[in-house]
């Protein structure tokens, strides 16, 4: 049973709450259908977990649908997935036919004939083949765009274009598109299992049981084991934090059905950490919600240390249980962190590890910085902030091109 | 206590904004002033306005996105603390806005031989505002009761009235001292609300500076804010 809007207000204030009522009542009936490529793991699928049964509440039609591929498309997905962050990838000629039959046949078993069709990221953008007249066709894209292999940006590109709007979580995402592009950051839900208070025996009980000393300074990152989450790099840090300071590392992670990656990258951390007994690499079922949310609450600090991000909703969750947070300098993660004031934001090896020195060492400071971080998450990347943002989008599908939309009545 | 109930009420309405990338960015000086020539006024509305909601923690830090990255990023200090401490509620128009923040930067670019570029991935990207304007449904009649709704109604409805309705509509006043005087005959708090600088509050400061304003008068004997 998932909470209702009205759960949200100790959070977020009552007025907020009636805010996105008086906005939902005007979409009250729409059909609106999300479609996304898996059903767990991963932001996408946690932030529509928790949105879907809210916009229902609000009397908006809703359904999210997932589409179904083969080992072979999802690892051609992925390949796009990295060539979209920069990474060196081409695809070949056979790469393109597995990613369009696979569209092709989701085609022919998905009915995509909602008033406002929400597609979620590359794998399923192709459904755009299928938009009827009358309807409205959002791209959310929730990675970072900012310098992608051109040659996989052009085979998106044209596909892109036949939506209405696009979405992305970082201004500097968006590329020179002739539609619309607005900005809507992603979310942490505060009632969620991931992120809801625990008591101290729930935190202490689950950190003794993966191994960790409750008594010792922990840094932590919490990731899927992805290279562009830079987790070597974490233990190469660690390593030059251990020297002088007492402490334990824990690397830990999810894994998510389309990402065929990861156990390369798991397998990679374990050799790396070899005997070094302070350095815990953990995989968790992606379910373990609870766990990772007791993990970041016993953490000293929390690290994010990627080198390429769509947005890194760990950083909003570690600050919203006020922790203070080292983290790349790279795609969301500046919008979560204002360096030295919410966080600190770092570009290399070296530089997290002296960071992370300085914060175990000014436990003051480290204060500061999460209590910063809490209250710019409670204004900004709360769930309640992103359920009004999608509202305005829907909203806005009705008066494209329009800068000031009045939803009615005289004004003052 | 003053107890005068207005003819008309006071309707509480609420902006609501959503970002538009606009794809334009700035890496150094000399870009920054050529686009902020050129943007739609929305855009000057945006940077100039949103970082009082989005960061609204930070207040005293720069009032502005502009200042910030000029602080932040490209590090010229002194143009910095020139761009914040542009006096924003003097403006009656986005366009006098634009031009004292075009000319406070010619004006420091021209005692300047090099630029400095912002590092890749930090530059100025310019975003516009979708502005969602509606009625709340909260509404006042008297004193008392625009003091109770002042400390309900969201950060989006007292910032519409108090900076949207003055700039962006053009309007020559604020909403609150425009009402309280004109339906309540309240002038020494319209002066009051109508001398806050609110660019230098942070949202919810505001909110308690609004309400302490109007809670002075309603304290029986009280008149002054």
């Amino acid at each position: 049973m998932t909470a209702g809007l009205d759960a949200y207000a100790p959070f977020v204030g009552r007025a907020t709450i009636e805010e996105i009522r008086l906005l939902g009542n005007r979409l009250r009936g729409r059909r609106v259908q999300h479609v996304n490529s898996t059903a767990v793991g991963g932001g996408v699928a946690e932030i529509l977990n928790r949105l879907v049964p809210l916009l229902l509440e609000l009397g908006i039609n809703t359904r999210w649908d997932v589409i179904r591929g083969g080992d072979e498309f999802y690892a051609v997905t992925k390949s796009i997935h990295n060539a979209l962050h920069g990474q060196p990838v081409t695809l070949s000629d056979h790469d393109i036919a597995v990613y369009r039959e696979t569209t092709e046949q989701n085609l022919r078993n998905l009915a995509l004939s909602d008033d406002i069709v929400f597609i979620h990221d590359p794998q399923p953008a192709g459904l755009v083949a299928a938009r009827t007249p009358g309807s409205r066709w959002i791209w959310r894209c929730h990675i970072d765009l900012s310098a992608p292999v051109a040659s996989v940006w052009e085979f998106l590109r044209p596909t892109v274009e036949r939506y209405d709007a696009a979405v992305f979580s970082a201004p500097q995402f968006s590329r020179v598109l002739p539609i619309d592009q607005v900005l809507i950051a992603p979310s942490i839900d505060p009632l969620a299992d991931k992120n809801r208070e625990l008591d101290a025996r729930t935190v202490e009980s689950i950190v003794t049981r993966l191994g960790l000393d409750p008594g010792r300074p922990l840094v932590t990152q919490v990731s899927r084991f992805d290279r562009l989450k830079d987790p070597l790099g974490v233990i190469e840090a660690f390593r030059l934090v251990k020297k002088y300071n007492d402490c334990q590392l824990l690397l830990v992670g999810g894994s998510a059905t389309d990402d065929p990656e990861g156990q390369a990258v798991l397998a990679e951390c374990r050799d790396r950490a070899a005997d070094d007994r302070d350095i815990h690499v953990v995989e968790l079922p992606p379910t373990a919600n609870v766990e990772i949310n007791a993990l970041q609450r016993a953490s000293t600090v929390v690290l994010q240390k990627s080198l390429r991000e769509g947005f890194g909703l760990t950083v909003a969750e570690a600050l919203w249980k006020a922790k203070p947070v080292i983290a790349g300098a790279v795609g969301g993660i500046p919008l979560q962190i204002t360096h030295k004031y919410s966080g600190v934001l770092t570009h290399t090896i070296e530089g997290t590890a002296y960071w992370i020195k300085q914060l175990l060492n000014a436990p003051d400071f480290a204060r500061r910085l999460g209590e910063n971080g809490r209250e710019h998450v409670r204004h900004n990347f709360l769930l309640t902030r992103h359920l009004r943002d999608y509202l305005l989008l829907f909203l806005y599908l009705g008066h494209l091109g329009e800068s000031v939309i009045q939803l009615d009545g005289e004004r003052p | 206590m003053p107890s005068t109930m207005a003819a008309s009420p006071f309707r509480f309405w609420t902006r609501i904004t959503l970002t538009r990338l606009t794809g334009r960015r700035a890496a150094d000086l000399a870009e920054l002033v050529e686009h902020l020539r050129t943007v739609p006024a929305s855009v000057i509305f945006h940077h100039t306005h949103h970082f009082l909601v989005q960061h609204q923690h930070l207040s005293p830090e720069p009032p502005n996105d502009l200042a910030f990255w000029v602080t932040n990023v490209l590090q010229e200090d002194q143009l910095g603390e020139r761009l914040a401490a542009i006096d924003t509620v003097q403006f009656p128009s986005l366009e006098d806005l634009r031009n004292r923040v075009v000319g406070v930067i010619d004006g420091y670019l021209e005692t300047r031989r090099e630029l400095r570029t912002a590092p890749p991935g930090e530059e100025f990207h310019f975003m516009d505002a979708i502005s969602f304007v509606l009625p709340t449904g909260h509404q006042a009649r008297t004193l008392a009761e625009f003091a109770q709704q002042i400390r309900q109604v969201t950060h989006g409805a007292i910032s519409y009235h108090l900076f949207e309705a003055r700039l962006r509509v053009g309007s020559d006043d604020n909403d609150f001292s425009r009402w309280l005087e004109r339906d309540l005959g309240e002038r020494e708090v319209a002066a009051g609300v109508r001398k806050l600088d609110p660019y230098t509050y942070t949202m919810e400061g505001l909110r308690q500076r609004l309400f302490r304003l109007i809670e002075m008068r309603l304290q029986p004997g009280g008149s002054r804010p």
